[in-house]
């Protein structure tokens, strides 16, 4: 049985419709991504999940238990990270996380144990003493995170974990997650970088206007668009004269010539490589690069959602390297 | 037995958080401190006893909507709110939990101008178990007063307003200092609706037996006002913050 299932979920606002016949089903110990731009309809999905909004049609389940009728049962195994860091201001790191902890009914020893447990797992122990106000972006990040995972919950929400926080946290952050699921701790997540579905989650769902769009893992997505096949030829000399004697002394490629006069060769079958390098060197031209070009998750995303990827892109640069 | 470990630790970070707060715990002695005083100077050979009912009423009224509504609503623009909806704890469990802090910083206030007056007066002929009684119920009521507004009002300031236009006509029409039989007989309906009248109308008869009504039914009405009241509330929250 899925661990999470959604059936036919929506949500109106007025006439406004945020989330359309959304369905999907989230496996124990998975990570399911949910990944759209601003405005798609993430955190509406989210908080009818969660129980903190009713939803207009459709059902959920979590681990079996109805969550609309049912929602504090179901609520009693979920942890939730909202899209804001929203801990007691005035209250510090350790206390806040214990406050937390009896909310879901822990003894007070238990509270103080994990919540101590989570300061060290999360490089937050220093903190603990200081107030949250006081706290970094980041460490509000994390310590919010934490405050989800202090009943050990059997699935875990967060509604753009990573938003507006810097390299090295964001890192911490997805590792966690990732830590998280060895665990057998079922993950969902919201995000609207692409980088980060495509590294830590085992299914992602591109989710545009309050549509799913396509659904699957990174391969199948991948898969789902047809695409030729292309290779990237840098050389020596402007071999741009040479772009249409190419197209025909190769059938059914296309030639494109890029902004710094390197040429990309487009076929619908695969290119055998050592013509085309043969084919400049009798023209006295030498390539020192020929690069494979593959489509990105991005590309996919463009293809089947039709919105520029620029939308979701604006801090992609921060996921940083692997 | 978890509920219950939910319940206490809300009202215990509440207490720690907001009433025991400088500014609010010097709120809840000035204010009634400087309204008796006020009262006292104003009416030197006047019968303290005579204005302790109003004072104790006020100061509860006072105490409570105010305290409530404002840190309601400044949790829920902070949305920690959002954690105790999400808690696996009853609607009721939370609602209790959060008038709970109020309620005993109401019967604090109540206080204030009792020992005051018991430096100037003697108050040994009083009967506490119905003044505590009374005050207990007009802080209850006052509570859920202060957490409906809070569920009508989106901002602290809105808050603030709102409770203001509620309680300062309540000082007039609940017999806190005017009687209601000296109001006019259009205003009386009512003073009938607002619960605070009832408690008033108690403590009146305690000190000094001016009471209008047989206590005993002032308790019932005020029993009423406190379940409807509640059950408005958790209805109201229920509707409007789960959206
Ligand atoms: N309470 C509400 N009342 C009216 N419209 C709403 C409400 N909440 C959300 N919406 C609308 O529903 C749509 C989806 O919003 P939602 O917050 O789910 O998007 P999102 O995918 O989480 O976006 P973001 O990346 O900005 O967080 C938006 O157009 C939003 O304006
Ligand atoms: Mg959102």
């Amino acid at each position: 049985m899925a661990m999470v299932s959604v059936k036919n979920l929506k949500k109106t606002y007025g006439k406004f419709t945020a989330v359309d016949d959304i369905s999907f089903e989230i496996q124990k110990g998975e990570i399911f991504g949910f990944l759209g731009p601003n405005g798609a309809g993430k955190t509406s999905t989210i908080n009818m999940m969660i129980g903190l909004s009713r939803p207009t049609a459709g059902e959920i389940t979590v681990d079996g238990i109805d969550v609309r009728k049912q929602t504090k049962k179901a609520q009693s195994i979920m942890g939730i990270v909202p899209d804001e860091s929203n801990l007691y201001n005035e209250m510090d790191g350790f206390n806040n996380l214990c406050f937390c902890a009896a909310l879901y009914g822990m003894r007070k020893k238990e509270r103080e144990a994990k919540a101590l447990e989570l300061l060290e797992l999360f490089k937050l122990k220093d903190a603990g003493k200081r107030p949250f106000k006081a706290y970094s972006k980041g460490m509000r990040r994390k310590l919010t995170i934490a405050a989800a995972l202090i009943h050990s919950p059997q699935v875990l929400f967060l509604d753009e974990p990573t938003t507006g926080i810097d390299v090295e946290s964001s890192r911490q952050i997805r590792e966690m997650i990732v830590d998280l699921k060895k665990q057998g701790t079922t993950v969902f997540l919201t995000t609207h970088y692409i980088e980060e579905a495509e590294r830590i989650c085992d299914r992602i769902a591109f989710i545009a206007n309050g549509h799913i769009v396509a659904l699957g893992t990174v391969p199948k997505l991948m898969g789902s668009i047809s695409h030729g096949h292309g290779i990237h030829f840098l050389t020596d000399k402007n071999a741009e004269s040479f772009a249409t004697e190419l197209e025909t002394c190769f059938k059914g490629t296309k030639v494109t010539i890029q902004p710094d006069h390197s040429l990309v060769i487009v076929a619908e079958q695969r290119i055998p490589l050592f013509p085309v390098i043969a084919f400049f060197q009798d023209r006295g031209i030498d390539v020192f690069e020929a690069r494979e070009i593959r489509p990105s998750l991005e590309d996919v995303f463009v293809k089947l959602t039709g919105i520029e990827s620029s939308v979701l892109k604006k801090d992609a640069e921060k996921v940083g390297p692997k | 037995m978890k509920a219950w470990i939910a319940f206490w630790n809300i009202l215990k970070k509440d207490i720690k958080n907001y009433y025991l707060k400088p500014p609010n715990i010097s709120w809840g002695i000035i204010f009634p401190l400087s309204w008796t005083l006020m009262q006292v100077i104003r009416s030197p050979d006047g019968n303290i006893l005579n204005l302790l009912p109003g004072l104790i009423s006020m100061s509860v009224l006072f105490g409570t909507t105010s305290m409530l509504a404002v840190t309601i609503t400044f949790e829920r623009s902070g949305r920690s709110f959002e954690r105790l909806l999400l808690a696996p704890i009853s609607l009721g469990t939370m609602v209790l939990a959060k008038i709970a802090g109020t309620i005993l910083f109401g019967i604090f206030n109540a206080f204030v101008p009792v020992i005051f007056a018991s430096f100037f007066i003697n108050l040994s002929a009083i009967n506490w178990t119905i003044v505590f009684f009374a005050v207990l119920m007009i802080s209850i009521t006052s509570a859920l007063m202060g957490l409906l507004i809070a569920v009508s009002a989106e901002q602290v300031f809105e808050a603030q307003t709102l409770s203001n236009f509620f309680r300062f006509p309540m000082l007039f029409l609940c017999g806190l200092f005017v009687p209601i039989t000296s109001l006019p007989v259009f205003l009386r309906p009512l003073s009938y609706i607002l619960p605070l009248t009832y408690g008033t109308d108690i403590l009146n008869g305690a000190f000094v037996g001016t009471n209008t009504l047989p206590p005993l039914l002032c308790f019932g009405i005020l029993l009423i006002f406190a379940v409807s009241l509640f059950l408005i509330c958790r209805h109201c929250i229920n509707k409007k913050w789960i959206l």
